[in-house]
């Protein structure tokens, strides 16, 4: 097998709303992005991606349906990078109050709730990534105050794996990592430049993880 | 504090995949391109895109969404597409193809069910219900509900009827003063301030921009969550990054561009 010129991220297609973007985002900041649901393929690429619009349920049961809870975690746990974002975050959690009884991947051992306080929801609007942690790879030449497009009306509990907050009445959680996986509650792949670069920082990282691991 | 960036949202109307009605920059290559306008209207700091569909033939909607599709490819802000969805089948096919959000007016009030099911399937946060209102003493708020473009009354409270399109999931109004529309006067503030102070969705406000003041009579009058505007945009009178400054200028939060 030759090598592609550009690396395979794999971004998982369960079937709901807009995967598109995040594909085309992808291709953009220099992989090859394909929309599967192919273990195989999920298992040749160097990165995964978890993408999401929507709610945390039907999210949740359209992973199941095509058996890519199983396959998301297998690939968590193998240490290659993973990126979740949007409700592809939230469903890293054990569970939302937005679908009670309903079991997420419990990557991040805690739940998640509804935004709090006397505020708009869903929150839908730029707002700027307060970095908690300097250093990490995911905000690589960006400045300080970058701005993304959130659109969300649940958000993460707070924890030690929480690398950025936006203030929205709260402080609440922009993204969260630990190890190999990254995940962000804004849209990266919906905040222009910023958020280009934001997946050529996951490119990149996964194409030199996978350079150490051969 | 809390951050509550106003969004700036230029409008682009569409007829089978082309922009119409009168781009004019200097230095387009292609005015009726949405791509290139798109690309033009991000490279301003535009903080999400409105097209609406006026495609009058059903069977010519295809090409609005691989218009949607083209449009993802290329830019990489957040846009809404509205005009003719009818079914959660014709919302699903543009959100599938890349748009973010889709709004639905006249078959919202033929068919309100439309509301909960495309809320239900995609999300609140994709479903946009525009409200087209225009001044009436009939009505407790003063404001009715009209369709087709304003036309055609409908007998709905614009008030009433904004709370109960959020109640049935709807997670953005569109508001849109079809007596201002088109005039270059200003929003109409009192319609409004009437709604956004009746949900606690986002309302963007529409309708008679002329001036970079009016955008910002709309937020701090109007209390609007993020401001719509086509031909101050559109002729070059103004750029995004103008209204943006202006905007800053009177201590409203946006995002600030470049």
């Amino acid at each position: 097998m030759t090598a592609s010129p550009r690396p395979l991220i794999a971004i998982l297609d369960y079937g709901i709303g807009n995967l598109h973007s995040a594909q085309k985002g992808f291709d953009h900041a220099g992989a090859d992005a394909r929309l599967t649901s192919d273990p195989g393929l999920i298992a040749d690429a160097v990165g995964v991606v978890l993408p999401g619009v929507g709610a945390f349920g039907p999210c949740m049961s359209a992973l199941h349906s095509k058996g890519l809870d199983r396959v998301a975690v297998e690939r968590i746990h193998a240490g290659v990078p993973f990126f979740g974002i949007c409700i592809g975050m939230q469903v890293l959690f054990t569970g939302s109050e937005e679908a009670p009884g309903v079991s997420g991947l419990g990557v991040f051992e805690r739940e998640v709730g509804l935004i709090p306080g006397d505020v708009k929801r869903p929150q839908m609007q730029w707002n700027i990534i307060e970095r908690r942690v300097d250093g990490h790879p995911m905000f690589a030449g960006l400045p300080d105050a970058s701005w993304a497009y959130f659109v969300h009306s649940y958000t993460a509990a707070d924890g030690p794996d929480v690398i950025a907050t936006c203030d929205y009445g709260a402080h609440i959680v922009a993204a969260v990592a630990r190890d190999n996986v990254w995940a962000a509650q804004f849209h990266p792949e919906k905040s222009g430049t910023v958020g280009l670069r934001i997946l050529a920082n996951f490119v990149e990282t996964a194409v030199s993880h996978q350079a150490e691991s051969t | 504090m809390t951050v509550r960036a106003i969004r700036v949202i230029p409008c682009l109307d569409v007829d089978a995949g082309r922009v119409v009605k009168g781009v004019n920059f200097v230095d387009i290559r292609d005015a009726g391109d949405p791509v290139e306008l798109a690309a033009i209207y991000d490279a301003q700091g535009a903080d999400e895109l409105v097209f609406l569909d006026i495609t009058a033939s059903s069977d010519r909607r295809d090409t609005t969404v691989e218009m949607a599709r083209a449009v993802a490819e290329k830019v990489f802000i957040p846009f809404t597409i509205g005009g003719g969805i009818r079914t959660a089948g014709d919302a699903r096919r543009l959100l599938m193809a890349g748009a973010d959000k889709v709004s639905v007016n006249t078959a919202a009030v033929k068919r309100p069910e439309l509301v909960v099911e495309i809320s239900r399937e995609f999300g609140s946060q994709c479903c946009v219900v525009a409200i087209d209102a225009k001044s009436s003493s009939d009505t407790e708020s003063g404001f009715e509900v009209f369709t087709h473009g304003g036309r055609i009354r409908t007998g709905l409270d614009a008030v009433t009827w904004a709370r109960e399109v959020v109640r049935l999931g709807a997670g953005e109004i569109l508001l849109t003063s079809m007596d201002r529309d088109g005039t270059k006067n200003g929003f109409d503030l009192d319609l409004t301030a009437s709604v956004t102070s009746a949900v606690d969705v986002p309302v963007i406000a529409s309708g008679g921009v002329g001036s970079l003041e009016h955008l910002v009579e709309g937020v701090t009058d109007g209390g609007a969550d993020a401001v719509l505007a086509a031909s101050i945009f559109h002729f070059g009178q103004h750029t995004v990054g103008e209204a943006k400054a202006l905007m800053i200028d009177r201590g409203i939060t946006v995002r600030p561009i470049g």
